[in-house]
């Protein structure tokens, strides 16, 4: 077990001390890999990775926030967060977490920056104000504008966890007077250029960022992004193409509201202001912290959208969302019924072959009326 | 077969028009009647999820569909005698869009003048209904429905006429029709036709990049009940809606009807073609006997 004794700062990583077992260990990783969506073999290689003692260091900065993203994780238990910032990465800067206060904490962050500059993963939770050059949030005296400048430039990666880091979230919407804004517009701003992952949601869901983190300190790269920047495999798909109540939506059957037969059958929620339809997340398959059903079309509430800066805050609740290009399923009749239209030739031989029974029609008519008159004639003759 | 009717519309059209192309100004506008109630069908809010077809089908007590797709239960394809209206799909790259189909309650319409017994009529609301106690079951309505509206229940040992009535039952309850009460987006909503009117020119005024501009309706074949707006770059064409002009579809009708007896010169040549046959033939007959 030497190997996993190997920490860093003189910390043991695993063993008897903090509680896990080898075998608890590779469940842990096991766990991450698959939250990753990666096979199960990858899990070997984030454990090595992990074991070697290349924790990713992790400075998580908050700003304009409420720590939900911080409290969601704090809840997850596959890993949980002990294992997580205890053996899976070295949190080495967290406001909430921290034991230490003041200049401590101050000193951490800064060692933890000289360390392992440009390797380590800033995490930035909340919004940054950049009204009045930024005076609406302050950390140790420093505007969050200054501190993210100063982390964001030394970064290896940065992961904006939650709605108000990825484009400003609730502060963000009207009529927004600290004039909050989101880290990649922020870093864009002072002409940071380093790969930005959003995890938009409120709060994020804690495998998502797991997921990233640990891929980034594994194989050494970022998750395939969107043109946001959220990663596809937790925001390629719609809430709406796999919730569960989906087969009421195509038979239109709804709830009409809170409370009723309906709604208590576990209809569709859309007529209650669901934004499925419009929302990129993976929350109808990876519910919160484990808990099944903790997501809100789970609990009966209609999605509100909070990974989409287009819906979250800035749509209300209970207005139905607008579709700008649905997906209609193939088993939809088409406007118009795929007959090929009839082609020049076509039409053209067609008319041959008729005009040609035609005309062997009226010659055969012929043949047959002249063969009576002639039979006529003869019976007419005989008689005669 | 199903395209019959359009091609038949088509040389009635053709044959109107070299007829009597000059009485085309006689034909007044139909105006709605005071009373008119309508539906207006928004295809950019329309989210696909066949409410309106369900509840439909649950408030007039259509069968389910036995001609269906892939085996799937109940699933129509297009109007018929087992759905009054249907939701289709129209693709386009970056423009998808659905469509509800159903009687467009006319305000000219086509079947109700074709209809010798006077079975179809617009009553109350300016809603085109059916009524069968005086129908002899020829079908010209479903003939000359330029929106292929009107079925008839082959399957039926009593047949019926089914078409969509704008749920005229409920309505005489004070009712809303079954679409318009369940579509959860109001892309279908029921109401008086000139407030329908101004909605959708409100619509199209207040956000004009959303939609293609123009009501479908107001003045397409004289003007219909039902209108219809779609997306900016969906035309009503693309949703399978004709282009009709904007002449009362009848109005075409008359004129043929009108043009081949007009002075009575159509007859008169034909009687006069046919004297003409039947005497060549006596003579003929004669010579041969004699």
């Amino acid at each position: 077990m030497t190997e996993f004794e190997a920490g860093k700062n003189g910390r043991k990583t695993t063993g008897r001390r903090a509680g896990v077992e080898r075998r608890d260990f590779l469940k842990i990783v096991t766990m991450a890999a698959a939250s990753l969506g990666l096979p199960a073999a990858e899990a070997a290689s984030i454990a090595k990775g992990v074991a070697k003692g290349l924790k990713p260091s992790v400075i998580w900065l908050h700003f304009q926030e409420c720590t939900g993203c911080t409290e969601s994780l704090l809840r997850v238990s596959h890993p949980g967060v002990a294992e997580l910032i205890l053996d899976l990465v070295s949190l080495d800067y967290h406001e909430t977490l921290f034991a230490a206060a003041g200049y401590q904490a101050e000193d951490a962050l800064h060692s933890a920056m000289s360390q392992n500059p440009g390797k380590y993963i800033c995490v930035v939770e909340g919004s940054i104000p950049v009204n009045e050059n930024g005076i609406y949030c302050k950390v140790a005296g420093r505007t969050a504008l200054d501190i993210m400048k100063e982390v964001g430039s030394n970064a290896g990666a940065i992961i904006a966890i939650g709605s108000c880091a990825s484009w400003g979230g609730v502060q963000s919407s009207g009529p927004n007077p600290t004039g909050a804004k989101g880290v990649p517009e922020i870093l864009k701003m002072q002409g940071i250029s380093k790969p930005v992952v959003t995890l938009p949601g409120c709060p994020a869901n804690a495998y998502n960022f797991l997921g990233v983190a640990l891929q980034y300190v594994t194989l050494g790269k970022l998750p395939s992004l969107d043109a946001l920047g959220r990663p596809m495999f937790a925001y390629g798909r719609l809430v709406h193409s796999v919730c569960p109540r989906r087969a009421h939506f195509n038979e239109g059957r709804f709830a009409q509201k809170f409370g009723d037969e309906g709604h208590r059958s576990g209809y569709c929620l859309y007529k209650l202001g669901c934004k499925g339809p419009v929302t990129h997340a993976n929350c109808s398959v990876q519910h919160f912290d484990d808990v099944v059903g903790a997501w809100p079309i789970g609990i009966g509430h209609p999605c509100v959208g909070c990974t989409e800066k287009s819906q979250a805050f800035t749509v209300p609740m209970f207005t139905t969302a607008d579709i700008p290009n649905p997906q209609p399923s193939w088993l939809f009749p088409p406007v118009n019924p795929n007959r090929a239209p009839m082609s020049p030739m076509s039409t053209g031989v067609g008319g041959l072959v008729g005009g040609a029974l035609l005309g062997a029609g009226l010659m055969v008519s012929k043949k047959i009326t002249s063969a009576a008159k002639e039979e006529k004639k003869e019976e007419g003759e005989h008689g005669a | 077969m199903e395209p019959n009717r359009r091609t038949l519309f088509k040389m009635i059209g053709a044959a109107g028009a070299a007829v009597a192309a000059r009485s085309a100004s006689a034909h007044e506008t139909p105006a709605p009647p005071p009373d008119a109630a309508g539906l207006l069908y928004d295809a950019t809010r329309c989210i696909g999820c066949k409410a309106c077809m369900v509840a439909c089908k649950e408030v007039n007590n259509l069968a389910s569909d036995p001609v269906s797709r892939g085996g799937l239960y109940d699933d129509p394809v297009t109007l018929s005698a087992y759905a009054k209206t249907v939701v289709k799909a129209y693709w386009k790259e970056g423009a998808n869009a659905y469509v509800k189909s159903q009687c467009m309650h006319c305000i000219d319409p086509a079947c109700v003048n074709a209809c010798m017994m006077g079975a179809l009529q617009k009553r109350a609301h300016g809603a085109v209904t059916w009524d069968g106690s005086r129908c002899i079951g020829c079908r010209y309505c479903a003939v000359v429905c330029p929106f292929d509206v009107p079925k008839f229940e082959w399957a039926s040992a009593f047949p019926k006429v089914v078409k969509c009535e704008m749920c005229a039952p409920l309505v005489a309850k004070g009712e809303l029709p079954a679409c318009a009460r369940v579509c959860p987006r109001q892309a279908t909503v029921y109401g008086k036709y000139t407030d329908l009117l101004k909605d959708a020119h409100n619509r199209l005024k207040t956000e004009p990049d959303r939609y293609f501009p123009k009501v479908y309706g107001e003045h397409d074949g004289g003007g219909t009940q039902v209108l219809y707006l779609s997306k900016a770059d969906v035309s009503f064409q693309d949703l399978g809606l004709p282009a009709l002009g904007d002449d009362p579809v009848p109005q075409t009708q008359q004129q043929v009807q009108e043009g081949i007896y007009r002075g009575f010169i159509a007859p008169i040549s034909l009687y006069a073609g046919m004297s003409v046959v039947l005497w060549r033939r006596r003579t003929q007959k004669k010579e041969e006997n004699a």
